[in-house]
């Protein structure tokens, strides 16, 4: 059989540096959504315990080493970095979600400035602490915000709109750059 | 015009899809006469005041909720989760 090759949403994408903050492409290899049928939610967690992890509360996400659990939405989460543990699917609907998604990473001092234009969310960090994640748009795009980091975010949004995610974004970070070489 | 999702916090309602009176919730039975049926599909009231509707967080979390506000001053006074009301999955 022949082998395939996988390609990212944004392909040869070369990161982008502004203000010392780096927009870049990120990968996910594993990715599948996680719902839990109606009253089954001990025992999600049950399953879940053996990886160290739990199913999330709203906005919350949920790490044990590379494998994260994060909310996305009103009863689903994403498994990132690992496949279903065996005994899952008796409890919940999963889905492989890992073509369908494209994941954008922003880190550097002005991350959160160049996200607060197209994000209409306050990302300061009393209001959306590090491991925070919210849906929200990106301008019209539904999208998955998660602040990794101090200064470190993760976006994603449906793999048919990766370009137009990062130019949102990247058109943020020229207008930050502008600015400040104008002052 | 904001609304506050149960799970997302306050957001613009640009944000949410209105789907209509709250009456859709009180799906008449299959062999309901055919009164029943007419006053779900057809018949709402048109208040100046306090109305309840449904509305869909759809560029957030995808929750059903039901949002009791006023037509006049646009006030939104309470905002519910379908979920929760009906004792379904979280």
């Amino acid at each position: 059989m022949p082998e395939l090759i996988a390609k990212s949403a944004l392909h040869g994408q070369a990161p982008k540096v502004a203000l010392g903050t780096t927009l870049s492409e990120g990968v996910v290899e594993k990715m599948v959504s996680v719902a839990p049928y109606p009253g089954r939610g001990a025992a999600v967690d049950a399953v879940l315990g053996a990886l160290g992890l739990r199913f999330p509360a709203a906005g919350e996400a949920v790490a044990a080493g590379d494998v994260r659990l994060i909310w996305v939405g009103r009863g689903m989460a994403f498994l990132l970095g690992a496949d279903a543990p065996a005994g899952l699917a008796e409890h919940a609907a999963l889905t492989d979600q890992a073509d369908g998604w494209a994941v954008l990473r922003i880190a550097g001092p002005v991350a959160v400035d160049a996200l607060m234009r197209p994000f209409p969310v306050d990302l300061r960090a009393a209001a959306f602490p590090v491991g925070k994640v919210a849906r929200v748009p990106l301008n019209h795009m539904q999208a998955v915000l998660c602040r990794t980091g101090e200064d470190a975010f993760e976006i994603m949004v449906f793999r048919s709109m990766a370009r137009t995610a990062w130019h949102e974004i990247a058109e943020a970070m020229d207008v930050l750059e502008a600015r400040a070489r104008a002052s | 015009m904001r609304i506050n999702c149960p799970l997302c916090g306050t957001r613009d309602r640009r944000e949410f899809y209105y789907y209509g009176a709250e009456d859709y919730l009180d799906r008449p039975a299959p062999e309901a006469p055919a009164q029943a049926w007419d006053d779900y599909l057809h018949n709402r009231d048109n208040p100046a005041g306090v109305t309840r509707d449904l509305w869909y967080h759809d560029l957030g979390c995808s929750s059903w909720l039901v949002v009791t506000r006023n037509t006049v001053t646009h006030e939104i006074l309470a905002v519910e989760a379908v979920a929760d009301r009906k004792g379904g999955a979280a």
